[in-house]
């Protein structure tokens, strides 16, 4: 067995115990990332850090909680003195001199860096197709076939490194679910907490309405490790949220006496994958035999999440990405004798891909002249309302069950319109709206032998009751599948 | 409502990103067939409803007014693709 193949959780208790080094540890992921360059997960390797910071645990010197465990960084979070590209060609070569909140607390808590992990280009994408660096390819391959597959989107490669065992755990970022997502089609395990529980500062932004890190990693316990460092207020982030974090690991009970599980009547969809219901019939009876009562709630504006999200996202993408004009940072597209507005619209069109550039004209379209309270106002309302049907359906229950994507991993380019794309987003993006803490777990495998999850939704600020029926589906699905 | 050629254009203006010519068709199919998936919340009835802004109710925090940054002008400009004697450096401005 290799030490690639432990946990997380049994990463710690070995370096504890001095079964092994850190320095051997973070040797072993180099090596299997060396050796797994194909699924191009990462987009910058840091080895020679990797090994410096491995080598402080061993001497002593660096310490903490995750002192030790190798770790994989979206590149999305700003890396100091490490080049972060959010996966777009706009970004090429930039380096920033400042690290992002989330992966100072990584960094502040032990935790040694392997690189910077690819993804869809700015966080917009449900298939890793976007990024300007190459598609991720999902170490997962269907029964009996040999086509490349997706890992999802946007956090593709975290995903893809996760289940390939090239690091412990990875950061991700969701903003209509992609941690969640990408989580199930991988065979991980992902969470996003409540809007405002990881700071934004530092993580190059898309959506900032929506925007929120966190945790992705081979099981629950490993995800509740690396939550409670990641989260914690941030006066320099004007939504974080100033409210205690709690050790969600040693929280973790996997109990679900007296808890009530919400099963939303409106995500059973017309039309919905057998399969997919079949794994969501399982998930209900698991929590039922481990205590729970199963209650029947209704989310009835959820045909509207996605409408609702493709206004409200690509509003606030079109103005965050204004910054990117070829001045201050990244590149710069001069066309001879151009002037200045010649210059910041050739370097967009050169540094932008289509679906960012789609993206950022209908942010502009919904929020111009004459078209704002159409669009962008009613979206607003919508919103509302969506986030009040889970308040009202919160009453009843304590965790909402759902499954968290409609397939499992589809091949490349097998959804070339934009819209068949963003419908894959249907069960994740209304918790985004709402800025509720949702989680993927695996729970079976497909007639395909490809990975499907479920996903818990929890009341704000109670990620601890969202891992709790995470570890209770874990325990009874018993996943053990790899890649 | 429907988007022609010319509202692709204008758009793309406004935005700020050169689309060639060529690309406007296309584009203006695109973005025909988002936005007409997008009108079906027209017909939420949402009178009385306040826009969501945020999720985080409650108000901004305030916070001393005191000087917390500076003295990094290295480090500001280190990714700019054109400095010059300690500014950012553009083309000309006004013809």
């Amino acid at each position: 067995m290799s030490l690639t193949d432990l946990s997380l959780t049994e990463m710690k208790a070995g370096l504890d115990a001095r079964s092994f080094s850190a320095v051997e540890l973070a040797q072993a992921h180099l090596d299997a990332m060396a050796a797994n360059r194909h699924l191009n997960a990462f987009i910058t390797e840091t080895p020679e850090l990797a090994l410096a910071q491995a080598r402080a645990v061993d001497d002593g010197t660096r310490t903490g909680p995750l002192a030790g465990i190798p770790l994989g960084i979206k590149d999305l979070f700003c890396t100091d003195g490490v080049q972060t590209t959010a996966g777009s060609k706009i970004l090429q070569g930039f380096v920033p001199r400042y690290e992002s909140r989330v992966s100072a607390n990584l960094l502040r808590d032990g935790a040694v860096f392997l690189g910077k992990l690819n993804m869809d280009e700015f966080a917009m994408g449900s298939s890793n197709e976007t990024s300007a660096f190459g598609r991720v390819i999902s170490p997962w391959k269907a029964s009996g076939s040999d086509a490349d597959l997706v890992p999802g989107g946007s956090s593709g490669g975290s995903a893809a490194a996760v289940a390939a065992r090239l690091c412990a755990g990875a950061t991700g970022t969701d903003t209509g679910g992609s941690i969640r997502q990408p989580a199930a089609f991988v065979g991980i395990a992902g969470i996003k907490p409540t809007y405002g529980r990881a700071s934004r500062w530092g993580t190059i932004a898309f959506a900032s309405s929506l925007d929120q890190a966190g945790p992705m990693a081979r099981n629950v316990a490993d995800c509740a490790h690396l939550l409670t460092s990641m989260c914690g207020f941030d006066p320099l982030d004007s939504t974080s949220l100033d409210a205690a974090v709690p050790d969600f690991a040693a929280g973790l009970t996997g109990s679900m006496a007296g808890k009530r599980v919400g099963i939303p009547a409106e995500y059973r969809l017309d039309g919905m994958d057998p399969e997919i219901a079949a794994l969501w019939d399982a998930g209900i009876a698991w929590l039922k035999d481990a205590g729970a009562e199963i209650v029947s709630v209704s989310l009835p504006h959820t045909r509207y999440a996605l409408p609702t999200y493709y206004i409200v996202a690509p509003a606030e993408a079109s103005s965050n990405l204004a910054r990117y004009d070829g001045v201050r940072y990244g590149q710069r597209v001069q066309p001879p004798g151009g002037n200045v507005q010649d210059m910041y619209a050739a370097t967009r069109a050169a540094g932008f891909g289509k679906e960012v550039q789609r993206r950022i004209m209908i942010g502009t379209y919904v929020l111009s002249a004459g078209f704002y309270d159409a669009y962008y106002t009613q979206a607003q309302k919508v919103r509302a309302l969506i986030a009040r049907d889970f308040e009202t359906a919160f009453e009843r229950c304590d965790v909402i069950l759902t499954p968290t994507a409609p397939s499992p991993a589809f091949a490349f380019g097998a959804k070339a319109d934009p819209l068949a794309m963003y419908l894959n987003d249907v069960f994740t993006v209304p918790a985004s709206l709402a800025g509720l803490p949702a989680m993927s777990v695996p729970a079976g495998l497909s007639a395909s032998g490809l990975p499907l999850g479920l996903q818990i939704i929890g009341r704000p600020l109670d990620e601890a009751g969202v891992l709790d029926a995470g570890l209770a589906i874990e325990r009874a699905a018993n996943f053990t599948a790899r890649p | 409502m429907s988007v022609t050629d010319e509202t692709v254009r204008k758009i793309a203006r406004l935005a700020r990103i050169a689309v060639a010519e060529e690309d406007v068709p296309g584009l203006t199919g695109e973005l025909n067939g988002i936005l007409g998936w997008i009108e079906q919340l027209g017909e939420v009835d949402t009178t009385g409803v306040a826009p969501m802004a945020s999720v985080m109710p409650g108000t901004l925090r305030w916070r001393a007014d005191v000087v917390s940054d500076g003295d990094i002008q290295d480090k500001v400009l280190a990714n700019a693709p054109d400095a010059t004697s300690g500014f950012f450096a553009v083309p000309k401005v006004i013809e």
